[in-house]
């Protein structure tokens, strides 16, 4: 982000750059949208509930396979569990954005809790790998307001569509584009690498355990391996942290 | 489904998700995060975004597939390139879509 030498950017500013920033993703997320509304309809729920899916879940690819789950008559205790394992990797994230968000008021803190989804961590991590916390907590609102507005909107467009969304425009592959381009600007050095790669492989060998679990096991040693190449390039004493 | 338990797991949902959510940045205070979890932090985005984005591009149907006619691995590996090189997230997302759609109407 372009700021001035001195002085920490306007909370108005980070807001806005922070929506701005969100912006290019809303191209993944969009047709993920469409999709879920479309998917929702066709397994039978009222389009409020599909709905309500979105704005009270608020969490992609564990709405998906909730309303899968529903599809195939599981239980709702069943539906439940999954879509919390699903979403374990929200740990993480809630880990990995605590020491920026800790200075934050309590409302601050359940608001940018209640939008932390995996495109608007990945942009707020950017952000506060940048330095100065200054208005940064704007930032982030702003990355997850645009994030929210667009879930709902292409989840409503999706439930009206319904059936006339045709699966030959593939646009579930949207998703992983975008996970794509948020990974490459990570990849900034070695450990990185090995971290990204390694939890990347893993997520391959362990994709047969059930509730993507092997997910969060594929990411916790991604995360392992990326601090022992660190560890091998640079003495104990230097450790960063964020 | 009766639409009351839909509900019934749409409120559960939320509880779990928005609980995991809030976990380390409310509920547990910040000395309680492990060291080496706090040392690991930068380490998650690239771990968890890598580990649902290869098995989207390798396994179709349930089984890996590294061949040419995997259209999807195709069209991602050029997206990656895209992604690598010029660090623009419309382009790279435009790209990926736009190549499996050609490749698919072959």
């Amino acid at each position: 982000m372009k700021r001035k030498k001195d002085g920490v950017p306007s909370a108005r500013r980070e807001l806005l750059t922070g929506i701005r920033d969100q912006l290019p993703l809303l191209l993944g997320v969009i047709p993920f949208g469409l999709i879920f509304g479309a998917l929702a309809i066709s397994v039978g729920l009222s389009p409020l509930a599909a709905q309500g899916f979105s704005l009270f879940v608020f969490a992609g690819s564990a709405q998906f396979i909730a309303v899968s789950l529903i599809g195939e008559s599981a239980s709702a205790l069943v539906v439940i569990l999954t879509i919390i394992l699903v979403n374990l990797r929200h740990a993480l994230y809630s880990a990995s954005l605590a020491p920026s968000l800790a200075h934050l008021p309590r409302p601050w803190k359940l608001a940018l809790g209640w939008l932390l989804t995996d495109e608007a961590f990945a942009m707020a991590s950017r952000r506060y790998r940048g330095g100065k916390l200054g208005n940064a907590h704007w930032y982030t609102l702003g990355t997850g307001l645009t994030l929210w507005a667009a879930w709902q909107l292409s989840t409503a467009a999706g439930i009206a569509l319904g059936a006339g969304l045709p699966p030959s425009l593939s646009l579930d592959f949207a998703l992983p584009l975008t996970f794509m381009a948020l990974v490459a600007p990570t990849l900034v050095d070695r450990p990185t690498l090995a971290a990204a790669l390694s939890a990347g492989v893993l997520a391959l060998a362990l994709i047969n355990l059930p509730f993507k679990l092997g997910l969060v096991a594929a990411s916790i040693a991604g995360v392992g391996l990326g601090l022992w190449v660190e560890s091998r390039i640079r003495p104990p004493s230097e450790h960063t942290i964020g | 489904m009766a639409e009351t338990t839909v509900w019934l797991i749409i409120l559960g949902g939320l509880l779990g998700t928005y609980l995991t959510r809030l976990s380390f940045i409310l509920l547990i205070p910040a000395d309680r995060v492990p060291v080496v979890l706090h040392r690991g932090l930068k380490y998650i985005p690239p771990a968890v975004l890598s580990a649902i984005l290869l098995p989207e591009l390798v396994i179709r149907d349930g089984a890996l597939d590294l061949t040419l006619s995997n259209y999807r691995l195709v069209a991602g590996i050029i997206a990656a390139l895209v992604a690598w090189r010029l660090k623009n997230t419309w382009l790279t997302i435009a790209t990926g879509m736009v190549t499996l759609w050609l490749l698919m109407a072959r």
